[in-house]
């Protein structure tokens, strides 16, 4: 029944009676909001861009950034765990939209904790990175970090890369303050009675979103 | 009656892609791109600043980074598998983005080829070493030149 709807021809879309994106009315508006929030990650990322192109010179993030807890010079070591700590809790979330397709509580469960224990080891590691930058003397206003053609660094430098990862961890704690909301609220039976798991959907459209937008600050900051 | 049959439509919808072996493939795939950008990464640090390859390996990776971008957005937030209509109303305005960093990064860069023909002294100051820099930093940096003459 619901192949025959969904390969109905364009017109009866708009017809009435139904949705014509065939998809449901929060969904579109969690998408809507999603797009606004990547203009703002983009403006936030266009403005570093521009400030880079207009400097002469700028830090050599390989530099910068090449601790991890317990060591130092290994550049890029400790932000890839990063990233793969983000794609793994991304999996993890299609995985508990995909179980709350057929309707399995169980397995919903399981991989909306996986998904914030994700997001939680993320923001241990965003968290130990900005004590340790903090403790070398970068803060917001304060860069000691040289530019790589040995001038004095760039004051933006820090600016940005505090405001940029400091506005995506929030992100990523809300995005976890939802998944919670939403693992309480699965396991109360509020979507069993329901009678569908759309909403794990939506926190899972957000959650990926998060991941999405650290693959951006990730390339900007990091690699290039 | 009739919107109830279509609310059902919408909540009980499988029809569209997915299942476990695609969550799968595409997992690997972001791994690989992202192995494959940490290792350019690594390959690019020895290169010097401003150098041709430098910048053609930086392109590379901003292509991988969309690569990456794409197959979050149509697979694992489903996308590609929603009606046409419905992508285009997302997609279309993020091409916004083209002139947004066309029109902003050429302007920085404008602004750094004024302020490097007009004022000398910002010239020195942001090109040459600092004695302010830290003696370990620029013992490193000598070092580096030194190789390189």
């Amino acid at each position: 029944m619901s192949t025959t709807t969904a390969t109905a021809t364009s017109p009866k879309y708009w017809g009435g009676g139904r949705s014509p994106f065939n998809v449901e009315y929060g969904k579109v508006m969690m998408w809507y909001f999603l797009m606004s929030d990547a203009f703002t990650f983009g403006a936030f990322l266009i403005a570093y861009g521009t400030t880079r192109f207009s400097a002469n010179g700028w830090p050599n993030p390989n530099e910068v950034f090449q601790s991890y807890p317990g060591g130092t010079h290994a550049p890029l070591v400790f932000v890839s765990i990063m990233t793969f700590i983000l794609i793994i809790s991304s999996v993890t979330m299609v995985l508990a939209v995909q179980a709350g397709h057929n309707m399995n509580r169980r397995g919903v469960v399981i991989n909306l904790v996986l998904t914030i224990l994700g997001g939680l080891a993320f923001l241990s590691c965003q968290a130990w990175e900005w004590t340790h930058l903090f403790h070398e003397g970068a803060w917001w206003g304060r860069n000691p970090f040289p530019n790589s053609n040995g001038s004095l660094g760039h004051q933006d430098f820090t600016n940005f890369f505090f405001t940029i990862t400091g506005f995506h961890g929030f992100h990523v704690f809300s995005g976890v303050v939802i998944n919670v909301v939403m693992l309480i609220m699965t396991l109360s039976g509020v979507f069993d009675k329901r009678g569908h798991y759309l909403m794990i959907e939506k926190a899972g459209l957000y959650w990926h979103f998060v991941d999405l937008v650290w693959v951006f600050v990730f390339t900007c900051f990091y690699l290039i | 009656m009739e919107q109830h049959t279509t609310y059902t439509d919408i909540t009980h919808d499988d029809s569209h892609g997915g299942g476990k072996k695609e969550i799968w493939k595409v997992t690997i795939i972001l791994s690989v791109l992202t192995v494959v950008e940490l290792a350019l990464g690594f390959w690019m640090m020895d290169m010097q600043d401003d150098s041709l390859e430098k910048h053609v390996v930086k392109g590379v990776i901003v292509i991988l980074m969309l690569a990456k971008a794409f197959y979050i957005v149509g697979y694992f937030m489903h996308l590609k598998h929603e009606i046409r209509n419905f992508i285009m109303t997302v997609v279309v305005p993020m091409g916004l983005f083209v002139w947004f960093i066309i029109a902003f990064l050429s302007d920085g860069n404008s602004f750094k080829n004024l302020r490097n023909e007009y004022n000398k002294e910002y010239v020195r100051r942001t090109t040459q070493p600092s004695p302010l820099v830290k003696t370990e930093e620029s013992e490193k940096k000598e070092e580096k030149k030194g190789g390189q003459e």
